[in-house]
């Protein structure tokens, strides 16, 4: 995953540039004919493995199922989507999911770019330490990471008995927040470190030049050109805090988010409804991301002179 | 934030002395509570003498026959989490490597857009994305009609349930970690290599086992952490979920 932070945000000097542009051009690998078509219907092939279970999820949402299992295609309707909060159960559990993305994505997205600044800006002891420390939380399994909290927070341990206020002695939105931050700290950190990595940081230098003072240099400077970074990693946070299942169900008390609820209800019942959520929440980062993309695009465009 | 104008070193890298710590404490602070703290205690959990890890009264002793306990326990899942992980991580290059090297050399000016393609899925839920494979793979799903009918599989034979569904699941889950360090280490390579190596009269085939194959190594490797690691991890999870009688 610390290569999906560093591979789906290019840092910002772009190697592309005078590499030939146009689609499906071969760069000079140098292939047979017949070899290299091959290879491009098996990346097809691939995308489409990739898209299979998306396709259906979509297209069962629209699916009106005979029983309580939406399992089996049985005839096309548009219920669900007019009801789309019908399951009462499950709308909650998707507000609860929705809340606790929020405050975590808030709190880590803080607390990871800080940690990036300062593990790019600057030179210090431990600086190695850090980046371990940042990198460790991505290669525990989930399930280690999940235990681990719960044995926490069931009997903290002496320097942490002290807060145990902060969860209120028992398990519930508060510790779910608390786990959510933990594992998207490490992404938010990694995700903007890669971006800022090239960054010019003499710009700072020319604007203080210029007499401006550190604080408006940073909101003027700065800021502005890592935030498209942050948003990248905020945006990451949020879709992993929503989807996080494992670490969730250790430490989740009584509470149910949206995964933990289709979990509890799928022996009794699969509902559309899931579906119609699902749909949604994907169009939902897909315009995120798209509209990311589109204005790095523009941006782009309009830098270079055609 | 912006602490005044420092010396910096070659790399551009400010020389702090409080700043950096001020900025690192919270973050840090969190994952030393909330990580470090809580493996230690589970560390010294695995060495305790209890019968139940929720007898929590403070008794400790150096009992690493814990340890082989476990390993002898549960030889068979852990032996059978590694295989169906190996495969998958096998599955993850076979089908990741070539897809990474046709967006990162046919690409053109759709790379991003390709490589958003790679995420794109990943942003449904993990349990959704799971239910979905449940249609797809079920008995009465499409896939195991048409192998039936070609006989490849016997008449009531089945995927779910199987070791090839957990295997499917998890290759499907991690491939994105695949791609993604095999494009980063495909993108970097100097495609001037490639074009000396046919100024040589090598074959093309031939250039991209000498060139472009070992200088992608290392990205093959990274991916194949990022795949193992937490599919190993993962298929105790998943094989309760896709396939309960595999357990």
């Amino acid at each position: 995953m610390t290569a999906l932070a560093d591979a789906g945000t290019p840092p910002i000097d772009d190697r592309s540039v005078g590499r030939d542009q146009s689609f499906g051009s071969e760069v000079s690998t140098g292939m047979g004919r017949l070899g290299s078509r091959l290879l491009n219907v098996f990346a097809g092939l691939a995308l489409a493995y990739l898209f299979a279970p998306i396709f259906v999820i979509v297209l069962f949402s629209f699916n009106k199922p005979a029983g309580k299992f939406n399992y089996v295609w049985q005839e096309f309707t548009l219920d669900n989507w007019l009801h789309p909060f019908a399951k009462s159960e499950l709308f909650d559990a998707f507000v609860v999911s929705l809340q606790v993305a929020v405050v975590a994505t808030i709190v880590a997205t803080i607390f990871g770019t800080l940690i990036a600044l300062a593990l790019v800006r600057y030179r210090f002891t431990g600086n190695g330490l850090v980046n371990l420390l940042i990198v460790l939380p991505l290669t525990t399994p989930e399930i280690v990471m999940g235990s681990s909290l719960l044995t926490l927070f069931l009997n903290p341990p002496q320097p942490l008995d002290s807060f145990s206020w902060a969860w209120n002695d028992e398990r519930g939105f508060r510790t779910i927040v608390i786990a959510h931050i933990l594992f998207c700290l490490s992404f938010v950190a990694l995700t903007v470190k890669a971006r800022v990595r090239g960054f010019d940081w003499s710009l700072e230098d020319a604007a203080m030049d210029l007499g401006a003072r550190p604080m408006r240099t940073f909101r003027k400077v700065t800021l502005p050109l890592i935030v498209p970074g942050i948003a990248a990693a905020g945006l990451l946070s949020f879709a992993l805090s929503l989807d996080d299942f494992i670490i969730t169900l250790f430490v989740r008390g009584d509470e149910k988010t949206f995964p933990i609820q289709i979990f509890g209800a799928s022996r009794v019942e699969v509902s559309p409804q899931i579906n119609v959520l699902a749909t949604m929440v994907l169009l939902v980062s897909v315009g995120l991301m798209g509209a990311g993309t589109l204005r790095k695009a523009r941006r782009d465009a309009a830098r270079t002179p055609s | 934030m912006a602490a005044a104008v420092g010396e910096r070193d070659a790399t551009g890298a400010r020389r702090g002395r409080f700043a950096p710590y001020g900025l690192l404490s919270p973050g840090v602070i969190w994952l030393a509570l909330f990580f470090l703290v809580p493996l230690a205690s589970l560390f010294q959990m695995s060495l305790s003498a209890k019968e139940s890890r929720f007898d929590f009264s403070p008794d400790f002793s150096w009992k690493w026959s814990n340890y082989s306990d476990a390993v002898s326990h549960f030889s068979a899942q852990f032996w059978r989490s590694f295989q169906y992980a190996g495969a998958a991580t096998l599955l993850c290059v076979a089908i990741g490597y070539p897809l990474a090297y046709v967006i990162a050399f046919r690409g053109g000016r759709y790379r991003n857009l390709l490589l958003g393609l790679v995420v794109v899925p990943f942003f449904t839920s993990y349990l959704v994305r799971t239910l979905a494979w449940r249609t797809i793979l079920g008995d009465d799903g499409p896939i195991v009609g048409l192998l039936q009918n070609t006989h490849v599989l016997p008449e009531n034979g089945r995927l779910l349930a199987t070791g090839i569904s957990v295997v499917g699941g998890l290759t499907y889950n991690f491939l994105p970690f695949m791609v993604l360090p095999v494009y980063v280490a495909l993108e970097k390579i100097d495609l001037t290599l490639v074009d000396a190596a046919k100024d040589l009269y090598s074959s093309g085939w031939r250039a991209f086992r000498k060139v472009v194959l070992p200088l992608s190594l290392p990205g093959v490797f990274a991916g194949g952490l990022l795949t193992f690691i937490p599919a190993a991890g993962d298929s105790s999870t998943r094989s309760s979920w896709v396939a309960p009688t595999t357990r």
